[in-house]
């Protein structure tokens, strides 16, 4: 079984006003050095297979066709080999 | 003439429908019908209207689980072989979300949620929805979102406007394009596009709100007006063939 953690983030060339809110307020808390905030989406979920390639495709698919907007938002995941027993 | 038949889509969190569905209906004096999105068939409709709201509490992103709904199969069917759709706010980024329409809907530049009058420059008055209307005309309808910041990279807008895709933008009640009139951040002040072939609009602002003389504004009805017309030239073209 696999463990999926995936990040969604608007793309690098769209303005993040959200980010830039929050940076702002960081700098208010003194935090100067801080820079380049920018605010996304935590998604997780399990893959019951034990193929890792696999897990990797049906990730990659599911962040394609509908967790993320090619149009808009990049996506990242990390995948996570865990104990639990696969049933099946 | 026969009445246009228009068939308003209802999903979970749908908020616009029954003001759909009134201003075909009842002010356009039209048939209007509600259609549930589990229904797998539109049957038999001219127009397909998805109103507003908040489909699925706008889960994930704005749009992108309505697509999922049993209708919408059909509803892409419906355009695909030219169909007319009319996608109003939340119908306008499920549009996107099928990709039926090009681009997508960020969150306002302002980050707040946006509900006002706005003025609506005509760019093209040659299409189905705005056929009532010309050229450099402006529309004062409201907008009701947080979501309606139009974003299309730079090639697509430049086909967009290249192919008279656009059909709305935001201007001043003069007509002037202009940043103070632009309410949400939206790339070239595009408030309202239509596909390639005419057929499907997408447009944040309400004309739906604003048909009701009772309402003290009527500027709504001239874009539903174009629309029933346009089903009346296609008629009178029919019989002439």
């Amino acid at each position: 079984m696999f463990h999926s953690r995936i990040t969604v983030t608007l793309r690098k060339s769209i303005l993040d006003p959200q980010g830039k809110a929050i940076e702002h307020g960081i700098h208010s808390l003194g935090y100067e050095p801080v820079s380049h905030v920018r605010i996304g989406k935590y998604i997780e979920f399990d893959v019951n297979t034990t193929d890792k390639k696999e897990a990797e495709r049906i990730t990659r698919e599911t962040c394609e066709r509908l967790l993320s907007n090619p149009v808009m938002e990049d996506f990242s995941f990390t995948l996570e080999e865990t104990k639990s027993k696969v049933h099946a | 003439m026969h009445k246009v038949k228009f068939g308003v889509i209802v999903f979970p969190g749908s908020n616009c429908d029954h003001d759909a569905l009134y201003a075909a209906g009842t002010v356009m004096k039209q048939d209007a019908r509600f259609i549930w999105h589990k229904e797998s068939s539109l049957a038999n409709v001219d127009v397909v209207v998805i109103p507003g709201g908040f489909s699925y509490g706008d889960y994930l992103r704005c749009g992108a689980i309505a697509r999922f709904s049993p209708i919408m199969k059909d509803v892409v069917r419906f355009a695909q072989q030219g169909g007319v759709v009319m996608g109003i706010c939340n119908g306008f980024q499920i549009l996107t979300e099928a990709g039926l329409l090009p681009g997508a809907l960020l969150r306002n530049d302002s980050l707040k949620f946006a509900c006002k009058d706005v003025f609506l420059r005509v760019e093209n008055s040659g299409t189905r929805f705005t056929g009532d209307c010309a050229v450099g005309d402006v529309l004062r309808i409201p907008i009701a979102h947080g979501d309606g910041n139009f974003f299309a990279d730079e090639e697509t807008l430049n086909r967009l406007e290249g192919n008279g895709q656009v059909v709305f933008r935001y201007s001043t009640p003069e007509g002037e394009l202009s940043d103070v009139a632009n309410p949400n951040g939206s790339s070239r002040n595009i408030a309202g596009i239509v596909n390639e072939a005419g057929n499907v609009l997408g447009m944040m602002p309400h004309p739906e709100r604003v048909c009701d003389p009772l309402l003290g504004n009527t500027d709504g009805q001239r874009v539903f007006k174009s629309l029933v017309e346009s089903f009346a030239v296609h008629e009178v073209v029919h019989n002439l063939s």
